[in-house]
């Protein structure tokens, strides 16, 4: 018999499931639903879990919001981040697996505490959002905490080149935003004040929002990580 | 224009009205009391008579819709598609962020007409502030009694449930939403069954938009035949529209259907920056057939779109001017949907990402003006082939760029040889 991965490599192309090229290891015991007795799960972490399993009529819905929830927790979903939602949720970790490698916004490798999303489609992009990347990437090259990654479209094209800074929709940006928007980051103060979508009017002049003008809502503060 | 009919985003702005208490005084809620003292069946006439079409994409009828779920005591479920994501697209969270009252009202009366009793919004997860807005608003919801048990005496009953996402274009495709708000993988299924009968969790499920939901308080205020008036015959109503890409004030607008394609682009949104003129536009988000700067006077309705060759799709306008190479808008939109394929159907997972290869070899000049003829075909050959419409969604985009800027396409293709046919020249000298 040929070798199997000479086999699986045929089909390198651009296959978004990860690991897919990486052979099964058949000596580890089939995955089964952890026992509560061994697991030990952060008692704040299953509260959000049980609530969210409480909201639909079959657990295996809360499935999106217990892998965000212990994401918050352990920063990715780590093999103990499933262990934890799996004892919980009562489902196999492999399933959930399944399920965390669907999702971009949920990170199946270590990274940075803070994320920066840098919309790269069609409209910011037509706008410059391949420079600003760069430009971003650049400026955090050596910066451990900082994790910059194009994302498909945020919908916000109207604030097109953007960014989603741990989740505060920030634009239009310029590459001069850069070392304030890193500045912001660092320091811990709300991201681009004057930038944030959430204190943006709608564009269309017949809405008259220019009979509101001033108090703008506040920035956004973006959550703890 | 001063005439036009407004009735999602006047006065959006006003602070305060993201709140139960702004919202009332400003009337909201009168429309669920009205409709709940109308039987359930004379809403959905009201509903009918509107001639409302979806506006999240395929522009189906919404009262046909409802009226598709089968009657009779059993678990049946509202879902808002509030995933919005097709590039181009960001009416909804306007309309989330700013005036979540509206849509939760909207959710009601048509839970009402339809006979659910729960009710989902699926966010997208990237949207945090919406959704965390939702959450607020529902909360006051249920604390004025609008939303739970027995709604303002009516006996109707409904819960709501703010579902965020995780990053994933095809879960605004409704199967796919259902499976992912079921907690798996958002693989889109087979149709039929449609959702009407048996979606979520097996129930029949009626699946709306959030500018389609958020539109009903105001039929149901001015009265279906009303709301009929508006728009043209087929394509009734007001409609968000976002303009994005090449324009000096891209954001959303609201106009009423049918208005011509010109007065957005360049009346609105004010057109291409100085200098510069159109060269092609999307008219329903990066999926529609791109349309060029001979189609600007058309009217922008469902069957006008339709009959250019396009579609109206989420109402996303996105406006590409002349100084852009065709290539790198194909280029662009190919890469997102290769991204996004879940892999599910094979004409959809390798055609995407055939057609980024092809592409990537015309950029790089090893294609031949044939590779054209070979892309053309991969399109042809995914469109209908598929369980959903995220193939589709590529092909038609990028064969309708190949067939209107052909030459464009085969001059960069020559341009980009030269290099690799003067080493080969010179190899054979």
């Amino acid at each position: 018999m040929s070798d199997p991965s000479a086999v699986v490599r045929r089909f390198e192309h651009g296959s978004r499931v990860p690991g897919w090229d990486r052979p099964a290891d058949l000596a580890k015991p089939p995955a089964t639903i952890p026992d509560p007795a061994d697991v030990d799960v952060p008692p704040a972490l299953r509260e959000q879990i049980e609530h969210h399993m409480s909201l639909y009529p079959d657990r295996r819905s809360a499935a999106l919001p217990a892998l965000e929830a212990a994401q918050r927790v352990h920063g990715w979903c780590s093999p103990e981040a499933l262990e934890q939602v799996a004892c919980v949720m009562r489902v196999t970790p492999a399933y959930l697996e399944s399920v965390a490698t669907f999702y971009d916004m949920l990170e199946t490798s270590p990274v940075a505490p803070h994320s920066v999303y840098v919309c790269t489609n069609i409209s910011c992009s037509l706008r410059g959002a391949d420079g600003l990347l760069d430009a971003l990437r650049a400026a955090t090259a050596d910066d451990g905490d900082v994790h910059v990654r194009s994302f498909e479209c945020l919908g916000a094209c109207d604030i097109a080149p953007m960014a989603s800074v741990d989740g505060v929709y920030v634009g239009p940006l310029e590459t001069d935003d850069v070392p304030r928007l890193l500045a912001d980051l660092r320091s811990g103060e709300p991201v681009l004040a004057d930038l944030q979508l959430a204190r943006r009017p709608v564009a269309d002049p017949r809405a008259d929002s220019s009979e509101y003008p001033e108090p703008a809502p506040e920035p956004q503060k973006r959550p703890t990580p | 224009m001063s005439d036009e009919r407004m009735l999602l985003l006047t006065d959006i702005d006003e602070p305060g009205l993201a709140t139960r208490e702004v919202y009332e005084r400003r009337g909201g809620y009168d429309s669920l009391r009205k409709a709940l003292a109308m039987s359930p069946e004379e809403v959905l006439a009201q509903l009918k008579a509107s001639e409302i079409r979806g506006r999240g994409g395929a522009g189906f009828s919404m009262g046909t819709k409802i009226s598709f779920l089968p009657a009779g005591d059993i678990d049946k479920y509202l879902v808002c598609n509030a995933d919005e994501s097709e590039p181009g697209t960001f009416k909804d969270r306007e309309l989330m962020q700013k005036t979540p009252h509206t849509l939760i009202e909207g959710m009601i009366i048509a839970s009402y007409a339809a006979g659910t009793t729960r009710s989902f919004i699926y966010i997208r997860g990237e949207y945090v502030l919406q959704a965390d807005v939702l959450d607020a608003a529902i909360a006051e919801a249920r604390d004025a009694g609008y939303v739970g048990e027995n709604i303002l005496g009516s006996g109707h009953s409904l819960t709501m449930v703010v579902h965020r996402g995780a990053g994933a274009y095809i879960c605004g495709e409704e199967t796919g939403l259902l499976d992912s708000l079921e907690g798996k993988r958002g693989n889109p299924r087979l149709k039929p069954p449609f959702p009407a009968n048996q979606g979520l969790y097996q129930g029949p499920t009626l699946i709306n938009n959030v500018e389609t939901l958020s539109t009903v308080p105001a039929i149901i205020a001015m009265g279906g035949e009303e709301y009929a008036k508006l728009g043209t015959q087929n394509s009734t109503g007001t409609k968000l529209v976002s303009v994005s890409g090449h324009v000096r004030r891209p954001g959303n607008y609201e106009v009423e259907l049918g208005i011509p394609s010109r007065e957005i682009i360049y009346g609105l949104a004010g057109g291409p920056p100085e200098g510069r003129a159109v060269k092609c536009w999307f008219p329903g988000g990066s999926s529609a057939p791109v349309l060029t700067a001979d189609d600007l006077d058309l009217p922008y309705d469902f069957d006008s779109m339709a009959k250019a060759g396009s579609m109206l799709g989420s109402g996303a306008i996105i406006v590409v001017d002349d100084s852009t190479p065709i290539l790198d808008v194909a280029l662009k939109v190919a890469k997102f949907y290769r991204h996004e394929s879940c892999g599910k159907c094979t004409p959809c997972r390798e055609g995407t990402n055939w057609t980024v290869r092809m592409l990537e070899r015309i950029e790089n000049g090893e294609a031949t003006p044939m590779d054209l003829d070979i892309m053309a075909s991969v399109q042809e050959h995914i469109i209908g082939n598929c369980l959903c419409v995220l193939g589709d969604a590529m092909a038609m985009p990028i064969g309708s760029m190949i067939a209107k800027f052909r030459p464009e396409f085969e001059e960069h293709i020559e341009r980009a040889r030269e290099p690799l046919l003067a080493a080969q020249n010179g190899n054979a000298a």
